[in-house]
């Protein structure tokens, strides 16, 4: 294992602080419990937007904290979820009376953990609602599976959840977009290597040279089909193909394409599948009229892609243009 | 022949020995089928839990139970924290003020705990899951306990049926879980999560029939 790091055990802890001094201007990092927290919370009048998730899988989700998208981040272990303390610790401290939303990705144990911690701020008289993000297409059989994980789609929904929240809409309100959001959006991805998660010490699983894996999630876990590596044009197609059969797109339907790199590849390859997915969409009469490309939920260092479509109407284009002002995303101010 | 206080606080050191022990093995056995990180959020939970020992030392044991719970769950994160978290919790709720165990308390506490994860992780017998491990382990201790069995005997059976229920994980689909998004291929794997279950149930029959 070669990485840059001190201690396995320390990783989390030293990149928090490393996220203190860096970003010191937009969040003050808490710890025991441990989260990412906006300097200017509580606003009056806003409803709270928390989320969290393992860590491993950055800027998702401390470098989204910030102006116009989250309020709070709890960050677990790698790969791990986060302990309902933190979730309850943020969710108080981001709270000014108008309620506060968690945005939770499908995996048992966020869930488990989201739910304890709502639970608790409920029992303390704080208002919570709770959206779970599930936009993974590669997951097909959802009665004997935990269901579809949550993706890229919590990008979106983050950003465009924190605008709404920004334009001092209600609690149902913002609920209710992060919903749309959700069922709006299909992502699929793939992966070209597998990732080392730092206290393992050796991969998850392995791909030979010439061998991709499709269909996985956020965690170095296998995907649906292993496969021969084929030429980036293919794997848009194979990307593309179950996502936009997924959803009932129309003739003419503008859309959100988003082209996530894993944390492995380059920029300069996922413009080549941008430039093969806008092509598809277009093919498919979908007007891509926004986009988003960059590594911005990764599974460490995993070199592959993931594609998200989100269908877009006037509100959701709105909240997206909306300015925000975030270690990882910034526009507008 | 009881279980006493000091006898639980043994069986939770030698857990969290032996989570400490095959910390590798749960991470080797999670890698394949999960996401790799079983063996170090258990061996992290039980040694926080290690912490908070002296100062229950003196408590009841379903508050050393209850307390052991709520480490777990503040500190071991992903699905096994808030699982085993309620393992725990339940097992403390049906020991409430006792400082020793019968056979007939002991096998009641591994039930209320078996069901606690079952109402939250809403997995059945045969999803591939801790509970593979745990019901079988359950079914035996309540059937010593209404056939007079000795304690040491029943410690026994138990800590083989909940072997045999790892065993048996092997062949299955995963059902619940990170593991369930393999299907077919989750075949031919031993479950983690039934497999640190089995280990502390080893523990309990190491502890309190060999004492050691």
């Amino acid at each position: 294992m070669k990485k840059l790091i001190n201690e396995p055990e320390h990783v989390v802890y030293e990149e928090l602080h490393g996220i203190a001094a860096a970003h010191h201007d937009l969040v003050e990092v808490c710890f025991d419990p441990n989260y990412i927290v906006r300097r200017d919370v509580p606003l009056k009048g806003k409803v709270g937007i928390v989320s969290g998730g393992g860590s491993g899988h950055e800027p998702m989700h401390g470098g989204f904290v910030g102006y116009g998208m989250l309020d709070a981040a709890c960050p677990g272990a790698v790969f791990t979820s986060p302990t309902p303390d933190q979730m309850l610790e943020a969710t108080k401290r981001v709270n000014a009376g108008a309620g506060v939303l968690h945005i939770v990705k499908n995996y048992t144990g966020d869930i488990m953990n989201f739910e304890m911690a709502a639970d608790l701020a409920r029992d303390q008289g704080i208002e919570v609602e709770s959206v779970v993000i599930n936009d993974d297409v590669a997951v097909e059989d959802s009665l004997y599976t935990a269901g579809r994980r949550g993706v890229g789609a919590t990008v979106l929904a983050e950003k465009i959840c924190g605008a709404a929240a920004e334009a001092r809409r209600s609690l149902k309100d913002v609920a209710d977009i992060c919903r749309k959001v959700n069922d709006r959006s299909r992502s699929m991805g793939m992966a070209l290597t597998s990732c080392i998660v730092p206290h393992a010490g050796k991969p998850t699983f392995s791909l030979a040279e010439d061998e991709m894996e499709i269909g996985i999630g956020i965690h170095g876990e296998p995907g649906r089909t292993r496969m021969k590596l084929k030429p980036a044009d293919e794997i848009g197609v194979l990307l593309m193909t179950p996502i936009i059969s997924d959803l009932p797109y129309k003739n003419g339907d503008e859309v959100l394409l988003f082209v996530n790199g894993m944390g492995g590849t380059p920029l300069m390859e996922l413009y080549v599948i941008y430039n093969r997915a806008y092509e598809i969409a277009t093919r498919n009469e979908l007007k891509v009229s926004r986009n988003l490309i960059g590594s911005y939920i990764t599974s460490l260092e995993m070199a592959g892609c993931s594609i998200t479509l989100l269908k877009l109407d006037d509100e959701l284009t709105r909240f997206w243009d909306a300015p925000v002002r975030t270690a990882a995303l910034r526009w507008g101010m | 022949m009881t279980i006493s206080r000091d006898d639980v606080l043994s069986w939770i050191k030698n857990c969290a020995a032996a989570l400490a022990d095959n910390r590798d093995y749960l991470i080797e056995l999670d890698s394949p089928i999960g996401d790799g990180d079983h063996g170090a959020n258990m061996n992290r939970g039980f040694q926080a839990v290690l912490g908070k020992l002296p100062d229950i030392a003196d408590k009841d044991i379903g508050t050393i139970f209850k307390t052991v719970g709520f480490t777990l769950i503040s500190t071991v994160g992903g699905a096994s924290g808030p699982l085993y978290g309620a393992l725990f919790m339940q097992m403390g709720a049906v020991s409430d003020g006792k400082i020793e165990l019968t056979l007939t308390d002991w096998a009641e506490a591994v039930e209320a705990g078996l069901n606690g994860v079952v109402l939250r992780g809403k997995a059945n017998h045969g999803d591939k899951t801790m509970v593979d491990a745990l019901m079988p382990s359950a079914e035996t201790l309540k059937a010593a306990s209404a056939n007079g069995m000795s304690l040491p005997d029943a410690l026994r059976e138990c800590a083989h049926a909940a072997e045999r229920g790892v065993q048996d994980t092997i062949p299955l689909i995963a059902r619940k879980g990170r593991a369930s998004y393999l299907g077919q291929r989750s075949i031919g794997h031993q479950d983690p999560g039934a497999t640190s279950s089995s280990l502390l149930l080893q523990a309990a029959a190491h502890t309190w029939v060999n004492g050691s």
